[in-house]
């Protein structure tokens, strides 16, 4: 089963965790300046919005690449960088939509969210369930058993 | 590891930014944050120094875990000889802004001299400059948070500030970082005012890296989980904030009410953590819409609110309408039951507005309920309030006030004194409810004996946040002990301050202790820093702490003879609730505190516990 990153924005607090999760994960460091994920926070609406690479299909980044280094891995489905094929262009920056590929100064490639090979550190550290890594085919699950959970066919039978 | 050993040390008076390396065998007695920047200043200045003069240092101290993934690893302490009392000062603040100046690679920030013109110091990891805030002096920590924003072009910078209170010399100003978050008590905010600056504008991108790190990550991921499942740091603190205390404090009959002349306040119901989830009748919304955590944090005990856009205090006034900082427990008791106000609202409104303007809640709201008794009493005139009436209750007088001390303009500049000066200026200094010229909190130790203790012994003048008893007397952690009871308190109180004082040193936040003691940060400042960290040396470095900064008021000029209570909680018995009849047993507690402390009966350690402690 492939399985996808789910945010649900509104149980997000703004901990940072995932930030610090990824950057531990990727890059053996606590520093979120180095996180795949981004959580912005909106402080006039009271609202913390986690943020990444939702692993397009048919992958925009992937297909602008023009060495090749954007690779589709077949576990997981993410979009992986091959580091020995980044030449650092940054032309994936520019074609990605929701900007979530970047690129690293300190090494001269780009970064984004890879899953982790499958078992994303972001959704493990986060302590609201607000990141998880669910069914790919259904990331809706969850909020359709909360609407179907609130609707109410039995009352006006009862009435 | 866990330290990046390097402390900035900036000049004000000269404008320079020096690298210097952080001193390791004081980190190694005294860890960081708390215990490592008040052994900087009692080394740099003289303790009897006017603290708002350019002698006076004022040092940003992170933790040796602060920008880690320990839960709650986002604390910073603001160390000064504090404004308000003269005393030694240490306030803890979360958000965001202590992770990321250590990012920036930096464990301290030292302040020293006084800039001749506003400044704020801009860090961009290894570039650090002091820039011209000429045009930032005069506004809020809002408007400056914004301008900073928008003049660099960097929605990653985390800001810390002062606001117009502490520009304008309001003895309880606070540093206010991210927007809500603060340093808050005894003056910090006052002090960095008098150095002329304004601001610190912090981006970093260099990480934290700890000694083990496959260990620390073991570690870490326990005993956050041991927080998980704990009643108060799972569940009480995520819904209700600590204003899940409001309701509970009231029934025990220890919510200092009108100025502490009752125990009890009739309203607080309305002003509780529950209050803020009920919907309004006015526009069919909850005060509180979100919980919001700290950086690092698994608890989430902060609260964002929003004001109802009827109500008085914010008619036409778009400014207030966004999202903010909402009230916690002690801001809540003293723009609240300190003042009788039950208005959720409006305190509310007053709680942005300490925000806004950066002073401290609890003394401002203290010093309110101290002037609306002197009022009452004919003592305070309308001519002097400018034409407010200051009486209990008046929800009005609190916003408007509120509004004054923020900017430190009429009246507000008499409050901004803080109730010690400002009952002295009245001619009845027993009115204040202070400590060492700070004003006790949410909890009055009539009937929580033990708090009785520990806000005549704490150091930085009456506070909770010293020693928590608390959580053993009421809410039975680590086990219960009786509130009314003075027995076995002196000790309760020593173990706490000490621990306590270990806890503020490693970067994360005392909130945990709900759920964790000692043995649960050992292990993970164990994996995190270079040597060897066991339970043993963490308790000393706690217990060395305390008395260091002991030494500091002694030297300041303080006497065992200020380790007291104001004479209504000693005289004066609680009217209701179960502590009804009684008083504070503070004389039955303090000689055997001394005694456990080894200090001589004016309460001097003796040499024999400062050899031990090696101080």
């Amino acid at each position: 089963m492939l399985r996808s990153l789910s945010i649900e924005p509104e149980k997000c607090t703004g901990c940072l965790q995932c930030e610090m999760a990824c950057s531990y994960e990727n890059e053996g460091v606590f520093n979120p300046a180095k996180s795949r994920i981004k959580v912005f926070v909106f402080e006039r609406e009271g609202r913390n919005v986690p943020y990444t690479c939702t692993q397009c299909a048919d992958a925009w980044c992937k297909n602008a690449c023009p060495t090749e280094a954007i690779q589709i891995n077949a576990a997981t489905g993410a979009k992986e960088i091959n580091n020995g094929l980044c030449v650092g262009c940054k032309v994936c920056t520019i074609a990605c939509p929701f900007g979530t590929v970047n690129y690293n100064h300190a090494t001269g490639k780009v970064i984004k969210c890879d899953l982790c090979g499958g078992d994303p550190a972001c959704a493990k550290a986060c302590p609201t369930q607000a990141i998880t890594f669910v069914d790919a085919d259904w990331t809706g699950y969850s909020k359709m058993r909360n609407w179907a959970q609130r609707t109410d066919t039995q009352s006006s039978a009862q009435v | 590891m866990g330290w990046h050993k390097k402390v900035l040390r900036v000049n004000l008076t000269d404008g320079s930014c020096n690298a210097e390396p952080l001193n390791m065998r004081w980190a190694s007695e005294y860890l960081g944050q708390r215990g490592l920047a008040t052994k900087y200043l009692l080394e740099e200045i003289d303790p009897q120094v006017d603290p708002l003069s350019p002698d006076n240092k004022l040092i940003f101290a992170t933790g040796p875990l602060t920008g880690t993934m320990a839960s709650t690893g986002g604390r910073f302490s603001v160390v000064t000889k504090g404004a308000l009392t003269g005393a030694i000062a240490c306030s803890n603040s979360g958000g965001y802004f202590g992770a990321e100046l250590k990012f920036a690679g930096w464990d301290m920030v030292i302040f020293e001299g006084r800039a001749l013109s506003p400044v704020y110091l801009l860090i961009k990891d290894d570039s650090v400059e002091l820039l011209p805030a000429d045009d930032l002096w005069g506004r809020s920590v809002w408007e400056t948070d914004e301008i900073l924003h928008r003049r660099h072009q960097d929605p990653q910078l985390r800001i810390a500030a002062i606001g117009q209170s502490g520009e304008e010399g309001v003895l309880f100003a606070c540093v206010v970082n991210d927007l809500h978050r603060a340093a808050g008590r005894s003056g910090v905010g006052t002090v960095m005012g008098s150095k002329n600056l304004k601001a610190i504008a912090v981006r970093g991108t260099q990480g934290v890296k700890v000694k083990d790190p496959a260990r620390f990550m073991r570690v870490v991921n326990e005993k956050k989980q041991i927080l998980a499942e704990n009643a108060v740091t799972g569940q009480g603190l995520p819904t209700y904030g600590t204003q899940v205390l409001m309701n509970v404090i009231n029934e025990v009959g220890a919510l200092p009410t009108n100025n502490a002349a009752d125990v009890q306040f009739a309203g607080a119901s309305k002003i509780s953590g529950e209050a803020m989830h009920e919907v309004r009748a006015s526009d069919g919304k909850a005060n509180l819409i979100a919980n919001k955590a700290c950086f690092g944090c698994t608890i989430a005990c902060g609260r964002i609110s929003r004001i109802d856009k009827t109500h008085y205090t914010v008619v036409n006034r778009p400014e207030y309408w966004g999202a903010s900082g909402g009230l916690e427990y002690e801001a809540a008791w003293a723009l609240g039951a300190a003042t009788g106000v039950d208005d959720l609202e409006a305190l509310t409104f007053a709680n942005f507005v300490c925000n806004e303007q950066a002073f401290d809640p609890i003394t401002f709201g203290s010093t309110l309920g101290a002037a609306m008794e002197l009022y009452e009493m004919g003592l305070i005139s309308d001519a002097d309030t400018g034409g407010t009436a200051l009486k209990f209750g008046s929800a009005e007088a609190l916003t408007k006030m509120a509004e004054l001390v923020g900017k430190g303009e009429g009246f507000g500049k008499i409050l901004g004194l803080g109730s010690k000066r400002l009952c002295e200026k009245y001619g009845h200094p027993e009115l204040s409810m202070s400590v060492k010229g700070q004003e006790f909190p949410a909890y009055d130790p009539r009937g929580i004996q033990g708090m009785g203790l520990t806000y005549a012994t704490s150091n930085r003048g009456a506070c909770h946040l010293r020693s928590y008893t608390v959580a053993s007397e009421i809410l039975g952690i680590p086990e219960k002990t009786d509130p009314l009871a003075t027995e076995g308190k002196a000790g309760l109180v020593k173990a706490f301050q000490d621990a306590t004082a270990a806890v503020d040193s490693t970067g994360l936040c005392l909130f945990t202790t709900f759920a964790w003691s000692l043995d649960d940060f050992q292990p993970q400042v164990d994996a995190a820093c270079d040597g060897e960290w066991s339970l043993e040396r963490l308790s000393e470095v706690g217990e060395r702490i305390w008395n260091m900064e002991r030494q500091f008021n002694l030297a300041a000029g303080f006497t065992g003879k200020d380790d007291t209570l104001p004479k209504r909680l000693l005289k004066d018995a609680a009217k209701t609730g179960p502590a009804k009849g009684r008083v504070n047993g503070l004389d039955q507690m303090l000689p055997e505190y001394y005694q456990l402390r080894g200090w001589d009966d004016a309460g001097v350690p003796t040499q024999e516990t400062l050899s031990k402690l090696g101080l």
